[in-house]
């Protein structure tokens, strides 16, 4: 069986998740390509092409896949898919908007953020904010997949490299015009992949309230996230949000701050392995289900846990 | 300009769905349902356009069992025109539901379709870009800022690290996210009068639309369950505790 795995790369770097999915690949006991598009996207494929567990690299180096738009993106995909029984991409932004169009055209059922592969019909992923994980058995002739990327560790950099194949540019009609964009680049990790995440909700109460989450982060080279009443308020941006209709995270250690934990809140975190909630009510669901919290007001305990944390360094 | 908006019956975000203990469904028999609320952002879209001036025409779709007439009503209560429900009583896979809507959009030739970017019981967010697929138009996904243009629509879009700004030639199919707008609340008199708006329904059959898929669920599991956390009482003890007890420091 060979499966397409469709890379996910912003300013020359392929993405962690990219890693992560071609892992989940490789348990279908598949020979497994990766398709990078891009304007300049040589030295992305170089990077997959470095991988273990690829077998070969598909390059398409085109200004038509330069913002990676659904479209173009979709109609080149399919112009691969005689090839393979499997096309699969991380669950982020791109990977969202893309496969789906794939699937459509194909006329199959795709499977959104698989958890896990069971054999290679057989997969787990969550529904209903996570509270149910339910089993799917696809037998589609053609498998449109998208990855959780939080539940698959990333693939290990291989001695060697695949080889590297240019792939020509699919015609696709001009239906949506790049106008834009506004990325903020971060030097922190990725809250996909980040060790610790610390993340703050309403309680932190403005943009200046997360400069303290931002100190501890320092510490613990962790990512910052927020719920969403945070980013609603405009307090971080709107990838910061972590959530049912966010981000997933599944962090070592995860420090929800003036969280008060929502479902649809865990349902994006639930998966972290430690899980600490600062918080001044006893009673939110945070607090109630966190490994361990501290009651407590979160403007006197963040400076404390900064110099607590700088001086265990320190030892 | 018409606008075609989809809304779907999905579980009340308050309610905490768990599987049946034998695995073969989720226990959701009594539970409450409301309109999915991402197809509330995209009503409330819409009918700020029809406000705006820049559309005539609100048509409002579910697919669903008889229930979904509720979600319909409180549809022309938001501001929707008329309204089609295309019954089943069968759970259908986004792709099936994609087919249903290009045969709908086809018919009704909408200028634009508003969307939720996700369904929150399935969360499968595919059903925007699978109707637009089959119909060869444009998409634009995960919107939080959306403004009409002469034969196009212009789409701020949530992406990974910020945003982006794309411009749709129309017709196009826009899927909406929680911070497009904040939708209104229904109020008596409007709930009165959609009692008197059309609402059409039609069998998936008398569609004659095929809803089949190859894909199933064989068994509805619950997570496993956290083990009860302790409570500290400094942060002397939580950094002792994550350092030597968890060891995540
Ligand atoms: C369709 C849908 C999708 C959603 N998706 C998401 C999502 O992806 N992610 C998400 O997070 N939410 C999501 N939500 C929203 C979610 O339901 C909650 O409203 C939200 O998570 C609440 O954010 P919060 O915990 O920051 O705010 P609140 O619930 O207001 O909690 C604030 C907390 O701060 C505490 N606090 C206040 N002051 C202090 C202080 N000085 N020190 C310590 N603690 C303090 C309070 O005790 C309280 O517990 C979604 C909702 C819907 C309907
Ligand atoms: C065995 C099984 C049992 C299930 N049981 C139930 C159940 O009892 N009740 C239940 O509600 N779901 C149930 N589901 C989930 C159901 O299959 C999904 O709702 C369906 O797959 C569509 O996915 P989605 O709603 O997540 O689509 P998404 O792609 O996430 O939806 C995005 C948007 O598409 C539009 N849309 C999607 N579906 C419809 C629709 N039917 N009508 C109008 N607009 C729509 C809406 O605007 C929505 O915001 C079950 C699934 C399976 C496989």
């Amino acid at each position: 069986m060979a499966v397409l795995v469709v890379a996910d790369h912003s300013d020359g770097i392929l993405s962690d998740g990219t890693a992560r999915t071609i892992t989940a690949a490789l348990e279908l006991d598949a020979t497994v390509d990766v398709l990078v598009a891009g304007e300049q996207a040589q030295a992305v494929a170089e990077q997959a092409a470095a991988l273990s567990g690829v077998t070969r690299v598909r390059c398409c180096d085109d200004a038509a896949y330069a913002h990676r738009l659904a479209e173009p993106m979709a109609a080149l995909i399919l112009s691969l898919m005689n090839e393979y029984a499997v096309v699969m991409a991380p669950g982020s932004a791109q990977g969202r908007d893309v496969l789906p169009r794939v699937a459509a055209v194909l006329d199959v059922a795709q499977l959104s953020e698989i958890t896990r592969v069971i054999d290679s019909s057989t997969f787990e992923r969550p529904i209903y904010a996570g509270n149910v994980l339910a089993t799917v058995v696809s037998e589609e002739a053609i498998k449109v997949i998208t990855v959780r990327i939080t539940a698959f560790e990333p693939t290990a950099a291989a001695g060697s490299s695949a080889p590297i194949e240019a792939v020509a540019a699919a015609e696709a009609p001009d239906l949506a015009r790049f106008v834009e964009e506004s990325v903020v680049r971060s030097d922190r990790p990725e809250l996909g992949s980040a060790k610790v995440v610390i993340s703050g909700g309403r309680g932190v109460g403005s943009a200046e309230g997360f400069k303290l989450l931002e100190k501890i982060a320092d510490e613990l080279n962790a990512a910052i996230g927020a719920s969403r009443a945070a980013v609603d308020a405009g307090y971080v941006p709107n990838d910061y949000q972590v959530g049912q209709s966010g981000k997933a995270v599944a962090p070592d250690l995860y420090i929800a701050v003036g969280i008060s934990g929502a479902i649809q809140h865990w349902a994006g975190m639930k998966d972290s392995k430690v899980v600490v909630a600062i918080n001044v009510d006893e009673e939110c669901p945070m607090v109630q289900t966190a490994d361990y919290a501290l009651v407590a007001d979160l403007f006197d305990v963040l400076p404390e846990l900064e110099e607590g944390l700088a001086q265990l360094k320190a030892h | 300009m018409k606008i075609l908006v989809t809304v779907k019956r999905a579980v009340d975000y308050t309610v905490r769905v768990r599987p049946l203990t034998d695995g073969s469904g989720v226990d959701i028999a009594n539970a409450k349902m409301s309109m999915n609320p991402f197809d509330e952002i995209a009503l409330e879209q819409a009918v700020q356009f029809k406000e705006a001036g820049l559309a005539d025409e609100i048509v409002a779709v579910s697919i669903g069992d008889s229930g979904s007439q509720d979600v319909l009503r409180s549809a022309l209560a938001f501001g929707a025109d008329r309204a089609l429900l295309i019954q089943t009583d069968s759970v259908l896979e986004p792709v099936a539901v994609s087919r249903i809507l290009a045969k709908i959009a086809t018919d009704e030739a909408p200028h634009l379709v508003l969307m939720g970017k996700q369904a929150i019981d399935d969360d499968a967010s595919q059903t925007p870009q699978m109707l637009a697929a089959r119909m060869g138009w444009a998409q634009g996904t995960f919107a939080c800022g959306l403004s009409m243009g002469e034969g196009e629509v212009s789409v701020i879009r949530e992406v990974d690290g910020g945003t982006q700004t794309l411009a749709l030639t129309l017709p196009a199919v826009v899927s909406v996210d929680l911070r497009l707008n904040e939708p209104r609340y229904l109020k008596l008199p409007d709930i009165m009068k959609a009692k008197r708006k059309p609402l059409e329904v039609q069998t998936v059959e008398e569609l004659g639309v095929d809803v089949s898929t190859k894909t199933r669920i064989t068994h509805f599991a619950e997570p496993p369950e956290r083990e009860p956390g302790v409570r500290v009482q400094s942060v002397s003890e939580l950094i002792d505790r994550l350092v030597n007890e968890a060891k995540v420091l």
